[in-house]
């Protein structure tokens, strides 16, 4: 407990320092730009692929349940689209990210911390956190809700192709997605998906930044802030949803 | 020339530096030696603001480190130059972009004079047009020049090195010895080196400070260093039975 208090005080102090204004913006720029490729786009492949499955298994166990001929089949597109806005789209992939970017961002900043960069950085008079993570939270804040709508479109694509397999048609299923569309659950997608960026990508770096010792400390930091981001999104998942919809 | 006067430095309740006095002066390189975990690391890490819990007084040419505020401490950063133990290059950039990081942040010079700068000190340290190179692509005795290049790229009045040539080959390490030794000169600057490669205090030991268990215990001069009778920085300094003899 004592030790968890230790670590949220850290953790607050670090992002004290983080939120600073940059150097010099041309310098932040270049990292922003960095971090953007690196965050965003190199997720995009695996985004992709598991909506798509993950749609179509939604949409085959729907109508699986729903075989009874008095339900009409539309309701495979409704349930298979608002579950995938309100759960799989957000919370799913922000926890897939967790474990591609925010493992990837606690080794990388964990091993400028025990090869000395980050005093090197001090010393030259860079505010270290905030030149390292700034960027990355704002590349994360910016492309985790773009790569979770894109996981939406392209989870009903797959929900559209599972369906075909299991004799819904084109026209029912599209009936069903359009059927009672609630806009405000994108909308509440987006807000929980903004908070999931801020998590992975503050929590990850502070791993990343007070890892102590050598490879190993780097390997566990990065275990850690998959670990720790999981579970907060969850613990958060679950606060957002009763504050926002319930 | 930087001085430091009691300083005191513990680790929860292991007192790493006790009582420690040390004056390091402008054109010379300073020296300072001392066995594993005697507290070089520690000391030079005060030196350069890394640590701030301590006690005692930090002073670089008369004016107190604790005292400065923080536009003062950045204008001082931007005066120190630091070689890390293992080069701490950062290892997304190349090479040019690692010496030119300095110069982008804190100059308003353009594109070509950076570059111009960044070449001038890449020749310097024997390493002309591999400007494009990353980290990864370097040797050892490579890292280290090019981190002395990235030091001394905004000409720096106080430059700090840790443990310059180690895991270095002996040739490679005293062309490093000797590179530091001719900047030291050449631009009259404070330079502080940590070692504990005896090749490097008889290069190059122009001002040699011992510490021993945390404590500042003699200093001197190379020469003074050959002939002292102090017990433990002889057993320190002749530790191998080749060095015992040659002494005799
Ligand atoms: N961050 C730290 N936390 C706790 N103890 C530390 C820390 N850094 C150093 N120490 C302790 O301080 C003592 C001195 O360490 P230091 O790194 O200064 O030695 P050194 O003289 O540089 O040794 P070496 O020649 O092996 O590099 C050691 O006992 C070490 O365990
Ligand atoms: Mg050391």
């Amino acid at each position: 407990m004592q030790k968890l208090l230790k670590h949220i005080g850290q953790y607050f102090m670090m992002m004290r320092k983080v939120m600073s204004v940059p150097e010099k913006w041309s310098v932040f720029n270049k990292q922003l730009i960095l971090e953007l490729e690196k965050i965003g786009l190199n997720s995009i492949g695996i985004v992709l692929f598991i909506s798509f499955f993950v749609g179509g298994v939604v949409s085959i166990q729907t109508a699986l349940n729903l075989q009874n001929p008095l339900l009409p089949k539309y309701l495979i597109g409704l349930a298979s689209r608002d579950s995938l806005i309100l759960e799989f789209s957000p919370t799913m992939i922000s926890l897939i990210l967790a474990g591609k970017v925010g493992s990837s961002i606690a080794s990388e900043i964990g091993s400028m911390r025990v090869s000395e960069q980050i005093d090197a950085l001090e010393i030259m008079g860079v505010n270290s956190a905030s030149f390292l993570i700034l960027p990355k939270i704002i590349a994360s804040l910016f492309f985790f809700p773009l790569l979770v709508i894109l996981s939406m479109g392209i989870g009903m694509i797959g929900a559209w192709v599972g369906g075909l397999s299991v004799n819904v048609t084109t026209s029912d299923f599209m009936y069903g997605l359009r059927y009672e569309f609630i806009p405000f659950f994108v909308s509440y997608a987006i807000i929980k998906t903004l908070a999931f960026a801020f998590i992975v990508s503050s929590l990850s770096s502070y791993f990343g930044y007070y890892a102590k010792g050598g490879a190993v400390a780097v390997g566990k930091s990065s275990t850690e802030a998959v670990v720790y981001s999981s579970i907060v999104i969850l613990v958060f998942n679950f606060i957002l949803t009763k504050i926002i919809l319930a | 020339m930087i001085e430091i006067k009691n300083i005191d430095k513990s680790f929860g309740d292991n007192k790493v530096l006790k009582n420690v006095n040390m004056t390091f002066k402008k054109g010379q390189t300073n020296l300072i030696i001392g066995e594993s975990g005697s507290g070089k690391t520690t000391l030079i890490k005060i030196l350069i603001g890394l640590y701030k819990n301590y006690s005692g007084k930090v002073l670089f040419d008369g004016s107190n480190v604790s005292e400065m505020n923080k536009k003062e401490l950045k204008k001082l950063r931007q005066d120190i130059g630091m070689l890390f133990q293992g080069g701490a290059l950062y290892d997304y950039m190349s090479v040019e972009e690692n010496i030119m990081f300095p110069l982008s942040l804190f100059t308003e010079k353009s594109e070509r004079e950076m570059i111009e700068r960044v070449n001038f000190c890449l020749e310097r340290v024997n390493l002309k047009s591999k400007n494009n190179l990353m980290p990864s692509e370097l040797s050892g005795g490579m890292k280290k020049r090019v981190a002395i290049a990235r030091a001394i790229v905004m000409q720096p009045k106080y430059l700090f090195c840790d443990e310059p040539n180690s895991g270095l080959d002996p040739k490679t390490a005293i062309l490093i010895d000797d590179l530091i030794m001719e900047i030291t000169k050449e631009y009259n600057i404070t330079t502080i080196v940590n070692t504990h490669d005896m090749n490097s205090v008889m290069q190059i030991g122009d001002n040699i400070s011992f510490i021993h268990k945390g404590e500042m215990w003699w200093k001197g001069n190379k020469e003074e260093l050959i002939i002292s009778n102090n017990e433990e920085l002889t057993n320190f300094v002749f530790a191998s039975k080749l060095f015992k003899r040659l002494k005799k």
